[in-house]
């Protein structure tokens, strides 16, 4: 097959690397500048890829550095797999997330358990254990066959590969608006706990030392995506194989069992370790060295290999998964064998270390490419990208006011809402007790997931939010709402957050108003990472969702972790006493433009987002934060979609209890999505010690009572709602429209 | 006492009872590799869950034919305790050593979620603390744990009171006659679907289960 290869003469007149993605002008730029000659096949083929926005970052870059991305806490910050933050006692914890968008449009199972099993390498390739799985879906309308289909799939391939990995699925969330219908977004978040001691990085430095692979052997699956033009193959040889990779959950398994003994128990015999993801073998091997600034030498011949005749361009590109790159001392190679083959995985030397900067590669004994390392790293031509305001946001129409007849109708219909509803039906199908540490999960209304740190009084408390409705309205006040709707189901979990890690979900970067939204939406989450002190250690970027032409809503995606100091004092989303005090922590304005309210009434979203205070906001929830630590809270669950009549329907579930609220406002206020609010509870005796601590941030509502029913009164209505009721209708909403036959 | 923990490649709940067993209980708790050969010194045996070999094939059937096996069997046939738990009880049904099958639930999905329990049977090595009858909730927790046998082998197990546990209220996989534990016949090989070690403290929800290990603990050795 290679001497059907393209020349490099050929590849220059007949522009093949166009259709990879690589434009004439970094084409000509490779060629004049960087190697001063015309690349061959496999080298123009590594260009592409490595090149690629999703390797290089080349659009994003300029405004990913508007985050913050350090503070006293963070030892690891974006760069390496995955981000890490010290929380004492020489532990550290890594998180990560990742989108998986586009392969689970075309191959739902596969592409959502793929994209967890890419995550969870990325965790322990630091040296940690995972601990712990989320994840933030969103689809189309649960209205037709196909958008079922998917979110069937989707949500069998994320419990699939985390259920045999027996790493817990403790938190996430799933919404539903038609812009998701053809590109829906399925992103994954993993967080892993480690000792300080073992932080691994993945560089590929001292000479001599050895390149070796680890784990599944190496196949045609995953190469280049749907760009992988009919032109590279003869149409008599192999055809373009599935573009999404398949998953082996157990190969995982074995492999992070294998490669956390080698870091936890033998971490002299190691250099560097980075998993082979986007661009596989290219990418975690041009990295390695380019991180230690060192060369490195591969023979291909060497690579074990699912398939035979694969060509060079193949092997370098493919994204088989459940693989790992090391970097041993010279002298281990033995050593490190008999560790994985121990877990019956293969293990081979394919390269070594070298200190002249080049990037060389052997494949039947023929050199294949042979350029600086740099040219596939650091040389990538940033590319300034024009933006512009988009038209629908020039003339938005006023925040307008719903007018609300029948506020426990329109109660009953918000919580039948997909994006509201019980997700019980779908989270129970994800194991999210295995490893014995879950305190909460994702099984109630709980905010946030608690996983318990053994051996020490603390907690991790996480979350996942990604609202796309603000950002199609406003994407910098959209941006700063998802951080700190992060930060406010984390605290009220009674968590401190810790920093952030985020998918960037977008359209066409290329769009110049698209990447006005990115701007925007960067900006207005690097505000509120600042305002809370929660910096960005990881993430990633997905751009090109579209769905007809029409980029999805602009969403950024946050995941957040926080600790717990003492977990034992963490407090339930649910009211756990009768006759205690009901607050609602932060102003409630009218804010109802992007909201759920707004969508069930008119079908669509439309109007100005409000300004809000973020200082104010933000001190309101750290006081909040203080009041549930002093013990001096027995309930509490943040206010989002829906506004605050959801959140109290949503605090009696599972409770034999009861509330009693009164608002001096109208009806219509009860749905308002004002950002950054939390409903608490408190004892009567802690009423002054509470509103010590709060003081004009906090209001009281109502009571909680022993009755199991919802009493509400508003300045304009007034109504009673049973709990078992209201909760089977809140339970029951997802269950029939995955049902229907329509 | 000396309690060994089996690790197949797939376990994923075998840190689990390790932790229960040497941080909550303070006995000595070992894992031995599928590929050990004898279990000499040990006083009880425990299969965990998790997905041995992938489940693929079938839930248990490639972990059965592992060199430990062999071992198991020899323990068991002595009358010392062994337990299988999830993943390790369709182990223990693909070895034969406890009757039935463990099919797909009836949903066809997996499924996580705490199950309510009757204790029938308080008198095997691993629920003598509980009280005959005793209702107590577990979580499950698997995508096969419908129990079946055919109609012969469930009156026998109903006879010989094999039934360890049963599931209450509501039956979440099909499982024959609420099935959700059943012991041999002479009561030291326990299999169970729900998972006692989960439910072990109280700060993950629910330590109804930590009974099932002080049972064990009170063994005389």
């Amino acid at each position: 097959m290679i001497d059907q290869e393209m020349t490099p003469q050929e590849i220059k007149d007949q522009k093949p690397y166009l259709e990879w993605g690589l434009t004439e002008k970094e084409y000509d730029y490779i060629c004049d500048h960087l190697i001063h000659r015309l690349p061959n096949y496999t080298e123009t083929g590594l260009f592409a890829v490595m090149w690629s926005e999703h390797c290089s970052y080349k659009k994003s870059k300029p405004l990913l550095k508007l985050f913050p991305n350090k503070n006293e806490r963070v030892l690891q910050g974006p760069g390496e797999g995955a981000g890490i933050v010290d929380i004492g006692d020489d532990q550290a914890v890594v998180f990560k997330a990742e989108s998986h968008n586009h392969p689970s449009a075309v191959e739902p199972y596969e592409g959502a358990a793929t994209g967890v099993g890419g995550i969870l390498r990325d965790i322990f390739s630091m040296g940690a254990r995972p601990i712990a799985l989320l994840d933030s879906l969103h689809f189309g309308e649960i209205n037709n066959a196909h958008t079922r289909y998917l979110i069937n799939e989707v949500v069998a391939g994320i419990g699939g590969y985390g259920n045999c990995m027996g790493i817990p699925t403790v938190a996430g969330e799933t919404t539903f608006d038609e812009c998701y219908e053809g590109n829906p977004l399925v992103n994954a978040m993993s967080v892993g706990l480690m000792n300080k001691k073992d932080i691994q990085k993945g560089r590929a430095s001292g000479e001599g030392n050895l390149i070796m692979y680890v784990g599944a052997k190496t196949g045609r699956d995953g190469i280049h995506g749907a760009t992988f033009a009919s032109t590279d193959f003869d149409s008599e040889h192999e055809t373009q194989r599935s573009a999404v990779q398949v998953g082996d959950p157990f190969m995982e398994k074995l492999l992070m069992e294998a490669c956390l003994e080698l870091i936890q128990k033998h971490a002299d015999w190691l250099v560097g370790i980075q998993d082979m993801g986007a661009a596989g073998l290219v990418s975690s091997s041009c990295e390695m060295a380019s991180k230690a600034n060192s060369g490195v030498k591969m023979n291909l011949d060497l690579v074990p290999q699912r398939e035979s005749g694969m060509s060079a361009y193949e092997i370098m590109l493919s994204e088989s998964q459940e693989r790992m790159l090391l970097c041993v001392k010279k002298g281990n190679q033995a050593d490190v064998r008999q560790l994985f083959e121990k877990y019956n995985l293969d293990v081979v030397v394919i390269g070594e270390v070298t200190s002249d900067h080049q990037y060389v590669l052997t494949h039947h004994d023929q050199i294949v490419t042979d350029i600086p390392v740099s040219s596939l790293t650091d040389d990538v031509l940033q590319e300034k990208c024009p933006e512009r305001q988009p038209e629908r946001l020039t003339h938005l129409k006023e925040n307008s006011l719903p007018k609300i007849d029948d506020p426990a109708q329109t109660l009953i219909d918000l919580l039948q809402q997909p994006t509201i509803a019980s997700k019980k039906v779908l989270t129970q199908t994800y194991d999210s007790q295995v490893r014995a540490s879950t305190v909460a999960g994702p099984n109630a209304t709980n905010d946030a997931g608690i996983i318990r740190v053994r051996g020490t009084q603390k907690g991790l408390a996480m979350t996942t939010d990604g609202n796309g409705r603000f950002g199609y309205l406003n994407p910098r006040i959209g941006g700063q709402i998802a951080v700190l709707e992060a930060a406010a189901n984390v605290i009220a979990k009674g968590a401190q957050p810790l920093a952030i890690t985020d998918c960037l979900n977008f359209g066409d970067p290329n769009d110049p108003e698209v990447y006005w939204e990115l701007h925007q939406s960067i900006a207005g989450m690097a505000e509120l990472c600042r305002e809370l002190n929660t910096p960005v250690i990881s993430g990633n970027v997905s751009l090109y969702n579209e769905n007809n032409g029409q980029a999805i809503y602009p969403t950024p995606m946050v995941g957040m972790v926080g600790l717990i100091s003492n977990v034992d004092h963490t407090v339930s989303s649910h009211i756990t006493q009768d006759e205690n005090l009901v607050y609602v922590v932060g102003q409630t304005a009218d804010d109802f433009s992007g909201s759920e309210l707004q969508k069930m009434l008119t079908g669509k979203i439309d109007g100005k987002v409000n300004e809000f205070d973020y200082h104010q906001t933000a001190s309101a929830l750290q006081k909040a934060l203080t009041a549930v630590e002093d013990r001096l809270v027995t309930a509490a669950h943040d206010v989002s979609e829906g506004g605050l009549g959801v959140t109290l329907a949503e605090m009696i579930f599972d409770t034999s209890l009861g509330m009693d609220v009164e608002m001096n406002a109208q009806a219509n206020r009860l749905f308002s999505e004002t950002p950054g609010r939390i409903v608490l509870t408190v004892k009567p005796a802690d009423q002054a010690a509470f509103e010590m601590v709060l003081g004009k941030d906090a209001t009281m509502i109502g009571k909680t009572t022993a009755t199991h029913e919802l009493k509400v009164k508003t300045t304009d209505a007034e109504f009673k709602l049973n709990g078992t009721q209201l909760q089977h209708q809140w339970e029951d909403a997802i269950p029939c429209l995955m049902k229907s036959k329509d | 006492m000396r309690v060994a923990i089996i690790v197949f490649p797939g376990s994923n709940c075998d840190s689990d009872l390790h932790y229960v067993l040497e941080n909550l209980c303070h006995v000595s708790a070992k894992y031995v590799p599928s590929t050990a050969t004898n279990l000499d010194g040990f006083d009880a045996v425990l299969l965990p869950g998790g997905f041995s070999y992938g489940d693929y094939l079938r839930c248990g059937a490639i972990a059965a034919l592992t060199p430990i096996m062999g071992a198991v069997r020899q323990f068991a046939d002595s009358g010392k305790p062994v337990i299988g738990i999830c993943n390790g009880f369709q182990i223990l049904t693909e070895a034969h050593l406890l009757p039935g099958v463990l099919k797909k639930n009836d949903n066809l999905k997996f499924i996580c979620r705490p199950v309510a329990l009757q204790v029938e049977n308080n008198g095997t090595p691993f629920t003598t603390k509980y009280v005959k009858d005793e209702k107590i909730h577990l979580p499950i927790a698997h995508s096969d744990g419908n129990f079946y046998a055919d109609p012969a082998t469930v009156d026998e197990l109903e006879q010989n009171h094999q039934i360890v546990f049963r599931y209450v209220d509501q039956n979440p996989n099909g499982s024959v006659n609420n099935i959700a534990g059943i012991c041999n016949r002479r009561g030291n090989v326990v299999g169970m679907m729900p998972h006692p070690e989960r439910a072990s403290e109280k700060i993950v929800g629910n330590n109804e289960g930590f009974k099932v290990f002080q049972s064990l603990l009170s063994l005389k050795h």
